[in-house]
């Protein structure tokens, strides 16, 4: 880049809908002035290849993450728990995306 | 001679279309910030897309062994029918905004109109390329609005850049003689019905953007008759070089 802007436009966080009925997908950040340009951006950046139908814009400074020195306590403990998984019922084929 | 009158009007659309793509592609890599690098090259090439649909039509018109390359890289200066606006220089990036954003305008309305042609061909490319420059209007007076209502500097640079660019707008709603008799026969587009509805909106984007527009005053023109600046023998030295130093290169 040509010349690097004095004071770094804030970070976003950036959010594809690949197609009607699905979710949102986290697919990168971004730099932008403001939530309308990140918008923008986005479109620019990240729906070059037809990769959807709706964009999510949040700055990242909103992004709350949790600590990964935390994750034997957080996440060790479902290990063990079979039963906590709903793999005992079957599914109808009508319902899709679980 | 009724095809040479609609090839000329084709390629009028085409060389616009091309001149302003080869431009924004020199902003490939400069860009200044790394998002606005991606979409000034997206739009290169939407409109270097536009471009190969109307000289595809051009060379299926003229027959005679005639292709969207030869049109585009063995043509000279004096035969490209582009408006001088297209041509200008890149300059910094509120003249590129600004450029972009008057050419865009006219586009638009243009290919709106174009979409009633009674070429069935013209109106089809027109109503596809519409879409994205329905999306270039957007983008590029998002930018004219910050950076006019921005700081001092971005004021300050988008004030140059109307004082640079002003006087080549003019030509975009003087019709060439092979606009004239397109009009009669009813397949090019009536420049004075689309002239109002361009300074609608570049007045009310420049007024949200706290910029003040010249006055009437004297416009260039020529381009559209082959009479161009001398920056368009540079563009074509660097977009035909390869072709015309290997004929036929492919890869």
């Amino acid at each position: 880049m040509s010349s690097q802007p004095k004071q770094e436009w804030p970070l976003w966080e950036i959010f594809i809908r690949s197609k009607q009925g699905l979710d949102h997908k986290h697919v990168g950040s971004l730099h932008a002035a403001d939530a309308q340009m990140a918008i923008e951006n986005a479109r620019d950046v990240y729906t070059r290849r037809m990769e959807g139908i709706s964009i999510w814009a949040v700055e990242s400074k909103y992004i709350h993450a949790s600590n990964p020195s935390d994750a034997e306590s957080l996440y060790d403990p479902a290990n063990d728990k079979a039963y906590r998984h709903p793999t005992f019922y079957t599914l109808p084929d009508e319902v899709k995306h679980m | 001679m009724h095809n040479k009158t609609l090839i000329d009007y084709t390629l009028h659309l085409a060389d616009n279309a091309l001149i302003i793509g080869h431009r924004n592609s020199e902003w490939c890599g400069h860009g200044p910030v790394l998002e606005q690098d991606i979409a000034i090259s997206n739009i290169a090439l939407d409109l270097i897309g536009q471009a190969r649909n109307f000289y595809q039509y051009a060379a299926t018109v003229s027959g005679n062994g005639a292709t969207e390359d030869t049109l585009a890289y063995l043509r000279d200066a004096i035969d490209f029918k582009n408006i001088l606006l297209v041509e200008l220089p890149n300059g910094d990036w509120a003249q590129t905004i600004l450029k972009q954003f008057f050419f865009s305008t006219y586009q638009y309305f243009l290919y709106q109109q174009l979409q009633n042609s009674k070429d069935a061909q013209l109106a089809a490319i027109a109503e596809k390329a519409l879409k994205e420059v329905t999306y270039h209007v957007r983008w590029s007076s998002e930018w004219v609005i910050r950076l006019g209502d921005g700081t001092l500097e971005s004021k300050n640079r988008m004030l140059r850049a109307i004082d640079e660019i002003w006087s080549y707008t003019g030509e975009m709603f003087l019709a060439a003689s092979y606009e004239l008799q397109g009009i009669r026969e009813e397949y090019a587009v009536d420049l004075s019905e689309i002239q109002k509805n361009w300074v609608q909106k570049i007045t009310s984007v420049c007024i949200e953007a706290t910029l003040p527009l010249p006055a009437d005053t004297w416009m260039q023109s020529g381009g559209k008759e082959g009479k161009h600046t001398e920056y368009l023998g540079f563009i074509l030295a660097d977009m035909q070089f390869l072709q015309r130093a290997y004929p036929d290169a492919d890869w």
